[in-house]
């Protein structure tokens, strides 16, 4: 009498198919191409949508169950963390200000993710790579959410944290992370898969993520790594789905293999320029140092990426561009930030320092071709004037790069002692570039690199000071003005760390922890 | 021939995963560094459920690894029972 249920379990494949491509349909009272405006205007040729694959086969109600648990784990530590005071056992508190970096230039970008992946995953007809879009869209906006979280414990103690939305949209080497995601996000939906999936996700977001937050569990900075490894465990999935979106285009048609490999090479580039930043927080802001700059680069973009690129040579994709700059750059560009940021630290919303001994001492072992012979003599003869009480701070506003913005920090291939300098002229104006690759990127799309809000340009045009704010009155401080339109207050976010409120708050929140006073 | 890798957080879930990993990829290589293991692998790398589940004495699906992903390489094949990673060169 008992009716006999199959129980059989769909396989993960019928799951899939079920819950993808079940879900689509086409339009008929409005014609698909009116439903997705942006879907060939990029001159990518679709033939197939379900040819698309999820390799993962992840479907909404298994993303949610795992998604929901690593929330859960993710909080339980950030929690343990605020209430034991965590952040006094970081190994020394010039370590904050790597986080502070991330929290004021990365975390934004998160958010910007979201919006793009949201952005973009409505504009494909196809189902399979709406639902991924879909998810990496939430995955994106969890990171956002999970690192302010994290990081607004650090600015109940510390300064520089407290106005990243507001600084976002106007400091100087802010604009060097925002202009680059609000490039992504402005391209066409193809483009921003490509740009963000596959350039940033698949051959880049390693760098970031993995050596920089195992450093900071290096560094005792436990708040960080969790959410860091939380963010960094979507990321396989991400990487997963940059690498689908590039075989899928190739796959549906040759006449889409130009418009990749442009692609690749500009936002290879563009993702290279940004993660200078990335560089610089590991060679000189981790107080423990897990691995060089340059190491990190050789195992995670040469090696992995030279695989990646022989992989992809059966489509006729080649290694990005201007590999052989980079190869040379290596060994060069996280001292020449560092540099840049010591000068001009009276802008910064963190601090700067000149490496202890021991520190130069490992930047030289970690760099025997360049930190000896170019850098070292250039922080030891800054550490001499600061001791005579001269330390020095840049008031002259540098030039920037018209297409990274990046100021024209960077030497010419095969000469470290020469700073690179590119222009083109374009209906009557001068444009400067910093390499190359950035001159290349401007001049097949002129149109939209000649509106970058230059932060210096701005200054230079009145455009950043406060409402009232008179430049022609008598005593005028630009330094001053500029700083208050960021809302940075002078003193306590900027300069030196030697000297610093947050030096000295952690020096005596330390001995409070440690002893009974 | 390529290197493909995975990485996973360093804890008490992802120990027998781990442990399974290297038994059934004789050629991986596992680094330890802070907080995480990665695993490297010339050409290809199976995740196996049923060595994952022999070790840790339940039912195990092979998306909990998302969990404690960290990163990897390589593409992708998932099916109920194996994860792999490989190049085509
Ligand atoms: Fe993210
Ligand atoms: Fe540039």
């Amino acid at each position: 009498m008992d009716m006999k249920v199959s129980k059989k379990k769909l396989g993960l494949k019928e799951k899939y198919q079920h819950m993808t491509r079940g879900l689509g349909w086409e339009t008929t009272y409005q014609s698909m191409d009116e439903v997705f405006p942006y879907a060939k205007y990029e001159g990518i040729k679709i033939h197939d949508w379900d040819k698309w694959e999820d390799p993962f086969r992840l479907t909404m109600d298994a993303y949610w169950k795992y998604q929901a648990e690593k929330e859960r784990k993710l909080y339980a530590i950030i929690d343990a963390y605020a209430q034991n005071n965590g952040h006094l056992s970081v190994t020394d508190a010039r370590y904050i200000n790597a986080v502070k970096l991330f929290l004021n230039g990365i975390s934004p970008l998160e958010y910007m993710a979201h919006r793009g992946f949201a952005h973009a995953g409505r504009q494909f007809p196809g189902v399979g790579p709406r639902v991924a879009c879909l998810m990496q869209s939430l995955d994106e906006i969890r990171h956002a959410q999970t690192q302010i979280h994290s990081l607004s414990n650090y600015n109940k103690y510390y300064n520089g944290f407290h106005e990243y939305r507001h600084m976002l949209e106007r400091v100087w080497y802010l604009s060097v992370p925002r202009s680059f995601f609000d490039d992504a996000i402005t391209a066409g939906p193809f483009e921003f898969m490509v740009a963000i999936g596959f350039s940033f996700e698949y051959v880049l977001t390693n760098l970031l993520f993995v050596p920089f937050v195992s450093g900071a569990a290096y560094n005792g900075d436990m708040g960080t790594m969790t959410f860091g490894f939380s963010a960094q465990s979507d990321e396989a999935r991400h990487m997963t789905l940059g690498l689908e979106v590039i075989k899928f285009i190739l796959e549906q048609d040759p006449d889409n293999l130009p418009i990749v490999q442009q692609w690749i090479d500009k936002w290879t580039w563009r993702g290279y320029r940004v993660l200078t930043l990335v560089g610089m927080m590991m060679d000189y802001m981790l107080p423990k140092r897990i691995m060089s700059w340059k190491e990190a680069w050789e195992v995670y973009f040469e090696e992995n990426g030279g695989a990646l690129f022989k992989d992809l040579a059966r489509y006729g994709i080649r290694p990005p561009k201007w590999l052989d700059q980079i190869e040379q750059d290596k060994d060069h560009i996280s001292h020449q930030a560092w540099a840049t940021f010591y000068n001009y630290a009276a802008a910064c919303n963190f601090h700067t320092w000149i490496p202890t001994d021991d520190e130069m001492d490992w930047l030289s072992q970690k760099y025997p071709n360049s930190f000896d012979k170019y850098y070292r003599p250039r922080l030891e003869y800054w550490r001499e004037e600061a001791k005579k009480g001269n330390r020095f701070y840049n008031k002259t506003l540098p030039m920037l790069c018209q297409t990274c913005q990046i100021p024209m920090i960077f030497t010419e291939p095969g000469d470290p002692t020469q700073i690179c300098y590119r222009e083109v002229d374009y209906k009557g104006n001068k444009y400067h570039f910093c390499s190359d690759g950035c001159k290349e990127i401007f001049e097949h799309e002129p149109e939209k690199y000649i509106q970058s809000w230059l932060p210096v340009h701005q200054i230079y045009q009145g455009n950043c000071f406060n409402e009232g704010v008179d430049p022609t009155a008598e005593g005028f401080d630009p330094l001053a003005a500029v700083l208050d339109y960021y809302h940075l207050n002078f003193g306590r976010d900027n300069l030196d760390f030697e000297g610093s409120e947050d030096q000295k708050n952690f020096d005596a929140w330390r001995g409070m922890a440690t002893k009974n006073t | 021939m390529s290197k493909v890798f995975i990485a996973l957080q360093t804890n008490d879930d992802t120990r027998s995963i781990i442990q399974a990993i290297l038994a059934d990829n004789p050629h991986a290589i596992a680094n330890e560094q802070p907080a995480m293991v990665k695993i490297d692998a010339e050409g290809s790398l199976v995740v196996r459920r049923s060595s994952i589940e022999d070790l840790i004495g339940r039912d195990f699906d092979l998306q909990e690894l998302h969990i404690n992903l960290i990163s990897l390489t390589g593409h992708v094949d998932e099916t109920d029972d194996e994860l792999t990673l490989s190049w085509n060169t």
